[in-house]
């Protein structure tokens, strides 16, 4: 690994600035029904499909919490590293909007079912902790649709009453780059433990990031702003990088910078404001009398805890020492559960070093040329595997072995029987070998009185044209060996 | 047959069940009734065809279940399937629910059926219903006499013989202060022994529907068939169902029953403290010990509520925004314009009043300063309770300060009007059942109440005092029918 530095900064005239980002992450948590009802959480039904009586916050209608979704919620509090609260409270955030149908979101605000933790993050400037502030349980609001109709707004509430789980970094992030390995890592961590499924896409994760500047080596944190529902990483990296510039132009003009909450224009590639701190919400909090505390019992935090998987910070070191990886490997192959498993199942069969460059090098480069993920692979992890020990033993070269991985993605084929129908194998008989060497030298005997003159550069040439003749199948160790004993002789 | 709408619950359960009269015979019975009292405003909503097909139903095939082949009216806040329910408002005036509250569902899984639907304040807020959009109701007792709120509908409609017996809901006393103001009988049950699914919310915190009858024996069946765990409401007590009617007992000897200083407050009316007086004596007569104790936080209690019930009012009530169901104003010119216009015209004053309150008081800069400290005197409130719950077995108070005030009298004072309320909102503050039993008469002629405290869950033992109290107190609701 590379021991660069880390190097984010934005230059004002009068100074150089380093940008603070603390990032307040809503994931979706994967369960079948919502957080205080059962309707079913399914993306993509028609408008208005999975709504309840309770979703749609009809006279007399009471919430009753999801088992399941605390769980979820210790599941990943726990994969933060972070302290499981025994006592949380539910409490009311007030506020109209046609989308909200309590006129409230149930919320946690006080006492969050999640305090304290971190995550780690591997830069190639070394790895880097990231505080998480807390972690609390919510529900989500449905979806106000304004462009069906000139002058109505439709309403889709599938969405209202789902469960999200707010996690709040603390103000630890300096670039766009760690701000994306930390998503990408809190996307990690949460699909290890299948708590979040992770996708933007769908929305299923969205971020508001926090920003603000200060002059390198001041102490004191400045005027942040907060930019509402980033909601891809690529986007969320251009709104930091244009908001920490629009910041330092107005502090090197000598403004000041307005507390607010600011929108990322994606057509635009800026932010604008939204709403002033002087038009904050006030919420009026107040605990949901609908809904007793939340009181978890120790033995279920102990138990979820023993039931945790192995997560990706564990699995790298495993990989390091298990299969004698370095730490950029290990990291690329822990990063997603489905990576890791397939390299795992090649390892136990196959060369573990050799299957690591493979994996990362061609299986990777034909996966992200076919936009497939590693569960949808052509190739199975057993028929890799094969692959793998047919380079090591010696029976195919590197070469050949290009040629049945390409066979293998079209076909789906075992790597021994493409290799044996079409006589792949390579020719690593001595005798055999000597027979073609012999060929070619006597073919090209005025450059075999060049290269005894000195001109020692057409071994090579004598090589491809051996590779030529036997159909790229000369096993190259042996070749080496013979044409340069028969080239003395 | 005399006039069977007379008879207690307990009556007409026995004549029913001895087929000396029909369901369909009783049913129309209260049909009569009802339709020559007008004049009382008592329902919003009647039902009289689905009854008499109940009834009929019933008929063909008796049971012999708690309430078999009873019709009952129940207050308009609790959700109806496809009945319309409003709450006592304008904004829901046009809302038909899809679903069946869990207290009527019990209530007819016991073999009852829907009559109508009973007037009530608006959102249960009031203490006169005079705030119902549906207008107010009037006190058999008298046709210038407010019934009580909000569950004024309910008791007017019994006292009146309008139904055999009913259930309203009570979160500052709107069961026993309409029960005490009309000479019936009104508990209001521990705070989760009754389900508030399906209850138009007023006051999560507060909320509990109860029974309201013309006995007390009537009332122990009442709540019997109403009460129960509901996996549904959150806040519902997790325990097994009790039979309080084959329970009832009227040997009450050697109870401990206390006397609260705080509860004789300045101003009270001379007939208030001897009727107290007149309680005690007749409890002391049975056997009881009578003792001397002291809630010390008795006086924050109205201040207190008065914070507590908005706030979480103010909460409840934003779902009204006329986007899903209800009333929505046709003006406006975006989301903002319509919600006021809706709310505006959809919300009666005193509605309004408590949203008003509730927002201030959880605002930001005044929340610690109302709204926690509020919860925090709460806590002392309940814990004054407690403690004297150690010593004694229930707790004997006057149910409400006057008896029942003439119509418009207090309509513009609303300070005056939430007085009412001093003697019964501490016990819904302190989350503990209550029983207003009627107790005799002002010099007027207008029925007062006493309430016993009870601790929680302990329905039981108050019902059993309040069974023996009754047999011994000659009390007798006189009512002259004026109304048809």
């Amino acid at each position: 690994m590379s021991k660069e530095k880390f190097n984010y900064f934005v230059n004002g005239d009068k100074g150089e600035y380093e940008v603070i980002i603390g990032l307040e992450v809503h994931a979706q948590i994967l369960s079948n029904s919502k957080l205080f009802s059962g309707s079913s959480t399914k993306f993509g039904a028609d408008p208005n499909k999975q709504v309840s009586l309770i979703d749609s916050a009809f006279p007399g209608m009471l919430p009753v919490i999801n088992e399941e979704c605390v769980k979820q919620a210790v599941r990943t509090g726990l994969g933060l590293n972070a302290k499981i609260n025994n006592y949380s409270v539910f409490d009311r955030k007030n506020y109209f909007y046609a989308d909200l149908p309590q006129g409230y979101q149930i919320s946690q605000y006080k006492n969050p079912i999640v305090g304290e933790g971190k995550v780690l993050l591997d830069m190639p400037y070394g790895s880097k902790e990231i505080g998480i502030e807390r972690l609390h349980l919510e529900q989500d609001a449905g979806k106000s649709i304004h462009d069906m109709d000139p002058s109505n707004t439709y309403v889709d509430l599938n969405r209202s009453g789902i469960a999200l789980m707010e996690i709040v970094s603390k103000p630890d992030l300096r670039s766009p780059e760690e701000v994306n390995a930390y998503i990408k890592k809190l996307r990690t961590i949460m699909r290890y433990l299948g708590t979040c499924d992770g996708n933007m896409q769908e929305g299923s994760l969205r971020a508001d990031v926090n920003v603000s500047v200060r002059k390198v080596g001041s102490k004191k944190f400045g005027t942040r702003c907060e930019i509402k529902n980033v909601n891809s990483i690529k986007f969320m990296q251009m709104a930091i990088e244009y908001e920490a510039n629009r910041q330092v132009e107005l502090l090197e003009e000598g403004k000041e910078i307005d507390q607010e909450t600011r929108l990322f224009d994606t057509k635009k590639n800026e932010t604008r404001s939204m709403r002033s701190k002087e038009d904050a919400h006030d919420y009026r909090y107040f605990p949901d009398p609908d809904l007793l505390p939340l009181k978890l019992e120790q033995k279920l935090i102990d138990d979820l805890k023993k039931s945790l998987p192995e997560l990706p910070d564990n699995k790298k070191e495993r990989f390091i020492q298990e299969y004698g990886l370095n730490s950029y490997e290990a990291n690329v192959l822990v990063s997603e559960k489905e990576i890791s498993d397939y390299y795992e199942e090649v390892a136990k069969l196959s060369d573990k070093k050799l299957a690591a460059t493979w994996m990362m090098g061609d299986l990777f480069a034909m996966l992200n040329d076919k936009g497939l993920n590693i569960s949808r692979s052509p190739i199975s992890a057993k028929n890799f595997a094969e692959l793998v020990q047919s380079i090591k033993s010696g029976e195919i070269s590197g070469r050949i072995a290009k040629q049945v991985f390409e066979i293998m993605v079209e076909s789906g084929d075992n790597p021994k029987k493409i290799i044996e129908s079409k006589g792949m194998k390579q020719q690593s008989d001595p005798k055999e070998l000597e027979k073609i060497i012999t060929e070619i030298l006597s073919k090209n005997k005025d450059k075999v009185d060049q290269y005894k003159a000195g001109k020692e550069k057409l071994f090579g040439f004598f090589i491809g044209e051996i590779m030529k003749l036997s159909g790229g199948k000369a096993n190259p160790r042996l070749t080496n060996e013979i044409l340069k004993k028969l080239l003395k002789g | 047959m005399s006039d069977i709408t007379n008879q207690s619950l307990s009556e007409i359960l026995e004549n029913v069940k001895s087929k000396k009269i029909s369901s369909l015979e009783l049913t129309q019975a209260y049909i009569k009734n009802i339709e020559n009292a007008k004049k009382l405003n008592a329902f919003i909503t009647t039902t009289f065809d689905q009854a008499l097909e109940n009834a009929k139903k019933f008929d063909n095939k008796p049971n012999e279940l708690l309430l078999h082949g009873i019709p009952l009216a129940v207050k308009d806040l609790f959700c109806t399937e496809n009945i319309k329910t409003t709450a006592g408002s304008k904004i829901l005036n046009n809302f038909i629910p899809s679903y069946e509250s869990t207290v009527t569902k019990n209530l007819w899984n016991c073999g009852a059926f829907l009559l109508g639907k009973l007037n009530c304040d608006e959102f249960a807020m009031g203490s006169s219903n005079e705030t119902s959009f549906f207008g107010n109701v009037i006190n058999p007792v008298g046709d210038q006499l407010v019934p009580g709120g909000s569950s004024g509908g309910s008791s007017s409609a019994l006292a009146a013989n309008l139904t055999p017996a009913t259930i309203g809901t009570d979160t500052g006393g709107s069961i026993r202060q309409p029960a005490s103001f009309t000479g019936t009988v009104g508990l209001k049950p521990t705070y989760g022994l009754c389900s508030r699914w399906g209850i138009v919310a007023f006051a999560s915190s507060l909320d509990q529907a109860g029974p309201m009858t013309k006995t007390v024996s009537d009332c122990a069946i009442m709540l019997e068939a109403m009460s129960g765990f509901d996996e549904k409401d959150s806040t519902s007590i997790n325990k097994k169902k009790e039979t309080y009617s084959k329970n009832l007992k009227d040997n009450i000897k050697g109870l401990k029953i206390g006397i609260p200083k705080e509860y004789r407050v300045d101003n009270m009316p001379k007939e208030i403290d001897e009727l107290w007086e007149k309680g005690k004596k007749i409890l002391k007569n049975l056997g009881v010990q009578l003792i001397d104790i002291s809630l010390p936080h008795t006086k924050y209690a109205l201040p207190t509520y008065y914070i507590v019930a908005p706030a979480e009012a103010s909460s409840n009530l934003a779902r009204y925004d006329g986007v899903r169901y209800g009333h929505r104003s046709q003006k406006g010119k975006d989301l903002i314009e319509m919600y006021e216009n809706t709310r505006s015209e959809g919300f009666g004053d005193e509605v309004k009043r408590r949203i008003l309150i509730g927002t201030y008081v959880l605002s930001s800069g005044y929340y610690d300063a109302y709204y926690l400290k509020a919860q925090k005197v709460r806590q002392l409130i309940k814990k004054d309770f407690d403690d004297n719950f150690t010593k004694v077995d229930a707790i004997l108070t006057p149910s409400t300060p006057s008896s029942a005030f003439k119509i418009g009298e207090k309509k513009n004072d609303p300070v005056s009007m939430y007085l009412n309320d001093i003697f019964t909102v501490p016990v819904n503050l302190a989350g503990l059942p209550a029983l207003s039993l009627p107790a005799g008469i002002d010099k007027q002629g207008h029925p007062l109440g006493l309430q016993l405290i009870g601790k929680a869950l302990d329905e039981q033992k108050i019902l059993n005092i309040g069974y023996a109290f009754e047999k011994n107190c000659c009390y007798k609701n006189e009512i002259k029918k004026w109304w048809s």
